[in-house]
């Protein structure tokens, strides 16, 4: 069950980062960014579906996607603790991108050679989303650090509080010896590369945390999450067996 | 989405009898009018007011349906919804892009809408309260804006007519989405299909009321006919409207909340009951139940985001200056 359980680890990365960034839809502040972050928000949720039905299919016990998604409480969720963080703002919600496409990217790059055929697929149509989520987040990090004192400040604030999110990141997680899956661990230099592109642009400095924060893999979550499965599931659990 | 029949347009114009009558004969003959082009004023001034309050519309209905997408029963349906209400944004973008056409700005178009100068579709004033409810809304509301829609793409002004093509491409495709979730639900577990008969007895009412007071009381309709704005009468649409929606009712076995609705053989089509037009007319001058909130949403999003678009714009400006340093730098 290691490839359902990395798999599920994966899936509920997509689908609660989907969700924080779906929120935002119709309070962007430009029309532009309305359309981006739904487009982004849809990236990653497709890619959860694809995750969560392979999952299911993998288990074999016959639960489908939104059984995954919806019938699962906050202590079942194994996603990152990064993904889960609100948007509190504009500079937040981009860099909170930022940090996960640049992990994403080398990430699904690397998948695109496993022996999984399922795997190489999901992985062949992410690679290019996050290669966009890499460059809008970026340019939009790039335009806040270097734009006026205060969006340069709120730049920093994000670094601060995001950055002891970022160790687990590389944890192997359930996918420890799952062959068909990429190295998390390996991928480290790759992502500070990414990240120090775009900050040097932007006039921030990245330090990695001495104490970073972890725990989504076991399922110990920030007091967040469970509110945010509540507004999520609510609907669906309302109505048990019904089909929508 | 969509905006209702126009509401406090001004299409009076002071150009001498020689200059309408040639504008009116281009417009007869069929001919786009293409912001370069002479045209009245109060044509200039219609549209932009038209215009605007689509665009208002589209934004502003962004909200009632964005309500429902944390909470959407199934990942599928979350995905559409998304979808759908980023078209939205779409269309507003589109439709903004149109008025600037006519040298209104879209900042100038947004403060408006913010400070109450601006309409928005009053439908967008009401509350979405059940899941149900976005599948109503795609079904009536999109439904009904195709029928305004569909003859603005033959609007006389070209930029305007062109938007329209693609707006009503998608929202076609968002009425067919709205009726594929009413159709689940109605074929549902009875709570389902208690939750969206209420839904419908909720919207029923708002979206025939989408197309306007009826033509007697439509001051503005002749002048917007006459110069090929509009085609059809807000009666005419709201028929049409009826005649294709009852059926759809009836298939799903659901219940019109209209006494009256009954068919009439001698016009074809079907009678409906009365109208509350107090409701309209209070909805319409801001006093929805949603209306301060809806407002104060745009607002709000408007205001927090001021900060990032001030920083894109001095962004803008610092590379700017650093590229025009540089050459000078090397010399």
């Amino acid at each position: 069950m290691a490839l359902f359980d990395a798999l599920l680890e994966l899936a509920d990365d997509h689908l609660v980062l989907g969700h924080r960034v779906s929120e935002w839809c119709g309070h962007a502040p430009m029309l532009e960014e309305d359309l981006a972050m739904p487009n982004m928000a849809l990236d990653v949720i497709g890619t959860a579906r694809s995750l969560y039905d392979y999952a299911g299919k993998v288990e074999g016990a016959g639960r489908d996607e939104d059984d995954l998604a919806y019938l699962r409480g906050e202590r079942e969720y194994r996603n990152l603790l990064l993904v889960e963080r609100p948007n509190e703002d504009f500079a937040h919600t981009m860099l909170r991108q930022l940090y996960f496409a640049a992990f994403m990217h080398p990430y699904w790059t690397a998948a695109l050679t496993s022996q999984d055929e399922t795997i190489q697929g999901i992985a062949g149509k992410a690679v290019k989303e996050m290669a966009y989520h890499i460059r809008h987040a970026g340019e939009w990090v790039v335009r806040l650090g270097d734009g006026t004192e205060e969006s340069a400040r709120r730049m920093a604030d994000a670094v601060q509080s995001l950055s002891i999110y970022v160790g687990e990141l590389f944890e192997e997680g359930a996918a420890e010896g799952v062959d068909v899956l990429p190295s998390r661990a390996a991928i480290r230099d790759e992502w500070l590369a990414t990240v120090k592109r775009v900050f040097d642009e932007a006039g921030l400095t990245f330090e990695d945390s001495k104490f970073p924060q972890t725990g989504g893999r076991s399922g110990v979550h920030g007091e967040g999450l469970g509110h945010m499965l509540a507004e999520m599931q609510s609907v669906h659990r309302a109505h048990p067996g019904a089909t929508w | 989405m969509y905006s209702q029949g126009l509401i406090g347009a001004d299409g009076r114009s002071e150009e001498t009898p020689e200059f309408l009558a040639a504008f009116q004969a281009r417009v007869d003959a069929e001919t786009k009018i293409e912001p370069n082009d002479d045209m009245p004023e109060g044509y200039r001034r219609t549209l932009v007011r038209q215009i605007g309050q689509h665009a208002h519309s589209e934004i502003v209905g962004m909200l009632p349906e964005g309500n429902w997408i944390t909470r959407a029963p199934s990942l599928r349906r979350k995905a559409a919804l998304l979808a759908k209400v980023q078209d939205e944004g779409g269309h507003g973008l589109y439709l903004y892009s149109a008025a600037e056409t006519l040298g209104v700005s879209r900042k100038q178009m947004t403060e408006e809408l913010l400070d109450g100068r601006a309409k928005y579709s009053s439908i967008f004033n009401y509350p979405t309260l059940s899941w149900a409810d976005i599948g109503i809304i795609g079904w009536l509301v999109d439904g009904a804006a195709i029928m305004n829609q569909i003859p603005l793409c033959r609007c006389s002004y070209g930029p305007y007519a062109r938007a329209m093509i693609r707006v009503c491409k998608e929202e076609s495709f968002h009425q067919r989405q709205g009726y594929e979730i009413v159709m689940k639900l109605a074929q549902g577990t009875p709570e389902q299909k208690a939750m969206v008969q209420d839904a419908l007895n909720r919207w029923w009412w708002p979206s025939i009321m989408m197309f306007g007071p009826h033509d007697a009381d439509s001051q503005h309709s002749d002048q917007s006919m006459a110069w090929k704005i509009k085609r059809f009468t807000n009666d005419e649409l709201r028929q049409k409207f009826i005649d294709a929606t009852v059926p759809q009712a009836e298939y799903l076995d659901l219940t019109l909340p209209d006494p009256d609705l009954k068919w009439n053989e001698e016009k074809g089509g079907y009678d409906h009951g009365p109208i509350d037009w107090d409701e309209f007319w209070r909805v319409v001058k801001g006093f929805g139940p949603m209306a301060k909130d809806r407002v104060k949403a745009r607002k709000k999003a408007w205001d927090d985001g001021e900060w990032v678009r001030e920083a894109a714009l001095a962004h803008a400006e610092k590379r700017k200056a650093r590229a025009q340093a540089a050459p000078m730098a090397a010399e």
